[in-house]
């Protein structure tokens, strides 16, 4: 069952002195299949939050549809759609204890007395606060609270979490370990989970599935493996990962890019030759030994290695690619073995790359690129 | 030497230190001393110079006793009253704009501003024997002024700012997040105003009740014009003591003021005590 999200489309009124408001969500759908974690990624401004805010009631969209479990809650208050909600900044209840913050929503659910003491006292177990039941907010770490507001949004039992930059305000390492124990804690508990983050890797790290949101609208739904190694659109390659942006010139014979021209005599006559963008990212630029004329230097570009900077568990590579400068990745032993030093000139082959062009051959370009060794 | 000598120089600078704020110490707590302390030990020690014999026999007069009674009694309805309207009030400002907020907001600081003897005035133009509206319910046999409603108005006018004013700010502070939360968490709309805002609302709501209490026990400039001051029946405790300082009856007056001065400083006392809780529980 899950959540399921029809055209959900949401415009902010406008501020005094505007005359058109801000078109937060503009016609998105996607599905969240039960029991799955799913991560809403996009740069500020994207609508991730409010998307999120409307499937929790919170805000009401101007059109479309929110369907949980089955059911079409598109006009059903927040209180009455049985979900969990984390906010960033914690929004815990002051006035009460780490226990009473826990017991709030089986209590204006009329649990009996007993079954509360028991269900807070398993959660309490669940995110390891049990010494910490009597305990104010205000005396609780960040990390704290933000295990508080989960164990107070999962205890009564939602069939929907929702989590809204759940570890935004924490420092990088209690954030790890936070998205960490979120994961353990989902793959324990299996509600459908969705979460909104703008950080790529926590999104990859615990997500089972990522959609990818900007300027309001879904550029891309998948696994993690699948939008980083096959980014649908320019927006994705580029805010998931690092990428070398190269931009190039099918032309009749060969590709240029950028200053350089290659030989290709595979793309004789390409109908309507036009610009191509390649995004490479730096991992998948090896370099490769092999001298001009070698039979190895199929499908290799020359290149000028312009710098050589460690990087803890690897290296990275400044390239002079013709003119263009781009980033490779080579792991620590390679680089060593290899010793890379600026100056040195090499030969580079594209493992694995997107292509995107502005008049529209993009499949028949990769093919192509793929059939000449410029790319596995 | 050359290392010892600053080090020399420090310990002077913190003795230095520590007399300068030994002397701000002494400035503040002298500048309270003299001019609230004092005159209040003054006040209770003359009360009770003659013994308690007196101070209860002076209290016992009906005319003393019933000032008290009623004195007390307004004040304590005017608690409930303000704490209701002036919340109302707060959250409307605060959370319900309209065209003219700004208009009205000026207006709740108006009785602070407005001397209270023009407020009185401004009751018996409107609701006196003269008065449009007064003329209509007197016809009707409902008199307002010179009887207990005129000091009801009045207090109500000079008291109102107390609980809207207190409130209002934390209102603007409260963090919108935590009622989303008590919403997403199954609590209806007023589950969450009486759940989550009202506790985080109660200490200002207290403060203003309390100034407010305090305010309505001791006005005398509004009240004095309405009242009639009819002993036994509208005439209140300050004005009861200004009657006693006029007729030269000063262990009356004395006794009365005495029985003022120590509720309001219960209402403080006890409004110091519960603000410090809710420190503690915040820290």
């Amino acid at each position: 069952m899950g959540i399921k999200i029809r055209n959900l489309t949401k415009r902010f009124p406008p501020a005094r002195g505007e005359t058109e408001g801000l078109l937060a969500v503009d016609d998105v759908s996607f599905a969240v299949p039960e029991g799955h974690l799913v991560a809403l990624l996009g740069p500020s401004g994207s609508g991730k939050s409010t998307i999120l805010r409307a499937i929790a009631g919170l805000e009401i969209p101007d059109a479309g549809t929110i369907e949980l479990e089955g059911r079409d809650v598109t006009g059903v208050p927040a209180h009455r759609r049985g979900i969990g909600f984390v906010f960033q900044h914690y929004a815990l209840f002051r006035h009460a204890t780490v226990r009473g913050n826990i017991a709030f929503g089986l209590e204006v659910r009329r649990w009996p007395r007993e079954a509360i003491r028991g269900r807070v006292a398993e959660l309490l177990d669940l995110v390891q606060l049990v010494g910490h039941a009597d305990r104010y907010p205000a005396q609780l770490s960040g990390g704290q609270r933000q295990r508080v507001a989960l164990a107070r949004a999962l205890a009564p039992r939602p069939s929907v979490l929702l989590l809204d930059e759940p570890f935004g305000a924490l420092d990088a390492k209690v954030r790890r370990n936070l998205a960490a124990q979120l994961r353990q804690l989902h793959d324990e508990v299996r509600t459908t989970t969705v979460f909104v983050t703008h950080d790529q890797e926590e999104a990859i790290e615990i997500a089972d599935e990522i959609v990818v949101l900007n300027r309001g609208r879904v550029e891309q739904t998948g696994t993690a493996e699948e939008i980083y190694d096959g980014p649908a659109t320019r927006f994705v390659a580029s805010f998931i990962g690092n990428v070398n942006v190269i931009e190039g010139r099918v032309e009749a014979g060969g590709l240029r890019l950028g200053p350089r021209r290659v030989p290709a005599p595979d793309l004789a006559a390409p109908p309507g030759a036009g610009e191509v963008v390649l995004l490479v990212r730096p991992e998948d630029l090896a370099i490769v030994a092999a001298a001009e004329g070698d039979a190895g230097a199929a499908g290799t570009l020359p290149a000028e290695v312009r710098g050589v900077h460690y990087r803890g568990d690897r290296f990275e590579i400044d390239l002079d690619l013709g003119g263009l400068p781009v980033r490779a990745i080579e792991p620590k032993q390679v680089a060593r073995a290899a010793a890379r030093r600026a100056g040195e000139r090499v030969r580079v082959r594209f493992l694995r790359h997107s292509v995107f062009e502005t008049p529209d051959q993009h499949v028949r370009i990769r093919e192509q690129m793929r059939s000449l060794g410029y790319m596995e | 030497m050359l290392r010892r000598r600053p080090r020399g120089a420090r310990a002077a600078r913190a003795a230095g230190a520590e007399r300068s704020a030994l002397g701000l110490r002494r400035a503040a707590l002298g500048y309270v001393g003299l001019f609230v302390a004092l005159p209040v030990a003054a006040l209770a020690a003359r009360a009770l110079a003659d013994g308690p014999a007196s101070l209860l026999a002076a209290l016992r007069r009906p005319e003393a006793f019933t000032s008290l009674w009623l004195t007390f009694r307004l004040a304590l309805a005017l608690i409930a009253v303000n704490t209701v309207m002036g919340t109302l009030m707060a959250w409307v400002l605060v959370r319900h704009p309209f065209p003219g907020r700004s208009l009205v907001n000026a207006l709740i600081d108006l009785p602070f501003a407005i001397p209270t003897i023009v407020t009185g005035l401004m009751l018996i133009v409107l609701y006196g024997p003269q008065g449009v509206v007064g003329r209509f319910l007197s016809e009707r046999g409902v008199e307002i002024i010179y009887a207990k409603p005129g000091i009801v108005l009045a207090l109500l006018f000079v008291t109102f700012p107390f609980v809207v004013r207190a409130v209002q700010p934390v209102l603007m502070e409260l963090d919108r997040d935590m009622e989303e939360a008590a919403a997403t968490l199954g609590a209806s709309r007023w589950t969450v105003f009486r759940r989550v805002v009202l506790p985080a609302l109660l200490p200002a709501i207290l403060t203003g009740a309390a100034l407010s209490f305090s305010r309505a026990l001791g006005e005398f400039g509004s009240v004095i014009m309405v009242a009639g001051n009819i002993p036994l029946r509208t005439q209140t405790a300050p004005v009861y003591v200004y009657g006693e300082i006029e007729s030269d009856n000063h262990a009356g007056a004395l006794a009365v003021s005495l029985v003022l001065l120590l509720g309001s400083l219960f209402v403080l006392i006890v409004l110091h005590r519960l603000q410090t809780l809710g420190r503690r529980r915040d820290g």
